[in-house]
């Protein structure tokens, strides 16, 4: 049997926070630790090195994106610490500041509301415990929309599955959401790094990179 | 009439009733007392004026001035500019009160403490301004009405005159007995009214003057309190919407997050043919949409982007969310009060939303622009134009938002477009 993966969890607010417990224990992650701030978060994953941190953005102390900036540190003091950020609201440049984060994978930027699709919460994060890599679809949708950027040259099914990559999915999982083979989807990948212009490497990197560049071409943080 | 009864002696005269009133009686108080502060002022300006006139006046006919004389005459001149902040000082308080007796409308404007604070203060030297005034022009304007006064009164007294001294000259003629001068006391009798207008004229005139250089711009500070007043009130009501959003946010929001999370493990444990499994689908969905729903009011009582990215940020995921394609060009150098980032955030969001919704336009542009005192936030879109504050396109809400924190609001939005919307926002406090 594999090894259960050991979760830090910091949500502020009591309810949901034991609420979330449940849920993980409930589908075989082990909560090695439960906090209401940053502070907290930040010690906890110091000294229980879990493989996954769930953090909510707004925490004490500051109310603000204390979260947020908590994972970015901890990335970079854990390269390959699996984080996902829950935010109240859509917010592309936070995901952003995310993916920018350590190679831009093991990260997920969801909005709390995926939380109450329990099903769909949990395969989420086993993703990114597994080195994916998973962006709201609300962000992929505002980010769709955005004008001038550099993915104006793929075409609307090239979107539609660059969106469903940037969500985390796989080819086969893409397949069966859009009704078409698994080939047509490797063409579409194809496609879409050639007009992102991403020189052939590694697959699964590349991969991320289009996700990134969808990312990057949103605005820059304000100085 | 006891409802407008005239406030000052200006409204007065303009009345039908003013001979009646007392009015020219007033009048003629402060013209009697003028006459001595007039005189002592016109005196001690003639010391300096007359020597100088002189001299102007030998060297217009080529005579050389001599040394000691121009050094007197710069002495003098400077002493007189020295002196006059300090002689305002004592005038221009009994001015004030003396403009009471005519015009007793309050008087406001900054009174300035110490003698030194005097030479740079603009304010003490309106009141040399005004002593010049008192000193120059009103002695002038008195002399010319005391000789009509000396005039009318040889009209009227000509009858007797004539009888006590065979020959009266009066203006261009003369006149030998009583009965050849009555006509003309019948004359300077009806001339008595004029006088009195004339009087209450100069007199009106006088207190204008001494309204506009010896007051502050009564207008003026009032509008400034009135705007302060509605800023803390739009002040008070950000802080309340902020207060809101917070217990939204930190008690509302996380609960049913909460619940709808229950909800969705309950799902999993009610197999699918359960009578209990379709009211519970209905209720876990039902709490999802509330969540969505809750989200929106939370955004429209304070948008969460401008708190956490600042005003740029914000305006560009504003940008991003919108239908049309939106360029943003922000040029701040720093993070501006927050209620004007507020104010800036909701003209950008709802001319936006204007463009997208009305313009039929295919792109728009937001720019941003920091100037010394100013926000400049500019909307331009290639719709079609038309847009006025009549057509209920929410322009009316936009302006009274930014007249609340004392901006400007212009728009430009021929019929066939372009529209440009530009508001100015004053920062700097």
């Amino acid at each position: 049997m594999a090894p259960m993966t050991r979760v830090v969890l910091a949500e502020d607010e009591v309810l949901l926070r034991e609420g979330l417990v449940g849920l993980l224990n409930r589908f075989d992650f082990e909560v090695v630790a439960a906090v209401g701030s940053v502070p907290a978060l930040l010690d906890a994953v110091r000294t229980q090195k879990p493989d996954l941190v769930v953090t909510d953005i707004r925490m004490p102390p500051q109310h603000r994106d204390d979260g947020l900036r908590a994972a970015v540190t901890l990335r970079a003091e854990q390269p390959h610490l699996a984080v996902v950020v829950l935010s109240q609201y859509v917010q592309s440049e936070y995901a952003s500041a995310l993916l920018s984060s350590g190679d831009g994978r093991r990260v997920g930027y969801l909005l709390k509301d995926r939380v109450a699709d329990v099903a769909d919460f949990v395969v989420t994060l086993r993703r990114v415990a597994a080195g994916g890599t998973a962006i709201d679809p609300d962000v992929v949708r505002q980010l769709l929309l955005r004008p001038h950027d550099p993915l104006a040259a793929l075409s609307t099914r090239e979107r539609e599955v660059l969106a469903l990559i940037a969500e985390g999915h796989s080819n086969a999982a893409i397949a069966g959401k859009l009704f078409i083979t698994e080939a047509a989807i490797g063409k579409h990948v194809g496609n879409i790094l050639t007009k992102l212009e991403l020189p052939p490497s590694d697959d699964t990197n590349r991969r991320v990179l289009a996700v990134l560049t969808y990312l990057r071409t949103g605005p820059p943080r304000p100085s | 009439m006891t409802l407008d009864r005239p406030r000052h002696l200006a409204a007065a005269l303009r009345r039908p009733g003013y001979l009646l009133s007392s009015w020219p009686w007033r009048a003629l108080v402060y013209a009697a007392c003028t006459l001595p502060i007039a005189g002592a002022l016109f005196v001690g300006l003639l010391a300096v004026v007359a020597p100088l006139w002189a001299t102007i006046s030998a060297v217009r006919r080529g005579q050389s001035v001599e040394l000691p004389v121009v050094i007197f005459l710069t002495v003098a001149g400077l002493a007189l500019l020295a002196l006059a902040p300090i002689v305002s000082a004592v005038v221009a308080p009994l001015e004030r009160w003396r403009l009471g007796l005519v015009d007793p409308r309050p008087l406001a404007g900054a009174r300035i403490r110490g003698l030194a604070a005097r030479y740079p203060s603009p304010a003490a030297w309106r009141e040399v301004a005004y002593l010049c005034w008192l000193g120059g022009a009103v002695p002038v304007a008195y002399w010319m009405l005391s000789l009509l006064v000396l005039l009318d009164f040889t009209l009227i007294a000509s009858p007797w005159l004539a009888v006590d001294s065979d020959r009266v000259i009066l203006v261009q003629t003369t006149v030998d007995t009583p009965g050849q001068a009555i006509p003309y006391a019948v004359v300077g009798l009806l001339f008595i009214p004029v006088l009195w207008y004339l009087l209450g004229l100069l007199v009106a005139v006088q207190a204008v003057v001494a309204r506009r250089l010896l007051g502050g711009p009564v207008a003026g500070v009032a509008l400034r309190e009135v705007t302060r007043s509605r800023t803390r009130l739009v002040n008070a009501y950000e802080a309340e919407r902020r207060r809101i959003e917070r217990d939204v946010h930190d008690a509302a929001q996380p609960r049913l997050t909460s619940l709808t999370l229950q909800l969705g493990l309950a799902k999993l444990d009610v197999p699918d043919d359960s009578p209990a499994a379709k009211p519970l689908a209905i209720a876990h969905g039902q709490a999802k949409a509330l969540m969505v729903t809750l989200r929106q009011i939370v955004q429209g009582i304070r948008p969460q982007h401008l708190a956490e990215l600042g005003l740029a940020g914000a305006v560009r995921e504003l940008a991003a969310a919108t239908t049309v394609p939106v360029a943003v060009h922000a040029d701040l150098r720093q993070r501006l009060p927050e209620l004007i980032e507020t104010t800036a955030y909701f003209v950008v969001s709802e001319s936006v939303s204007n463009v997208a919704q009305h313009a039929q336009a295919t792109r728009a542009e937001v720019r941003l622009t920091q100037a010394d005192q100013d926000l400049v936030v500019e909307v331009e879109d290639n719709g079609r134009g038309g847009a006025s504050p009549g057509h209920g396109t929410g322009l009316t809400g936009l302006a009274d938002r930014v007249a609340a924190v004392n901006g400007r609001l212009l728009l430009a939005s021929p019929a066939g477009g372009p529209t440009v919307l530009r508001v100015e926002l004053p920062w700097h406090r």
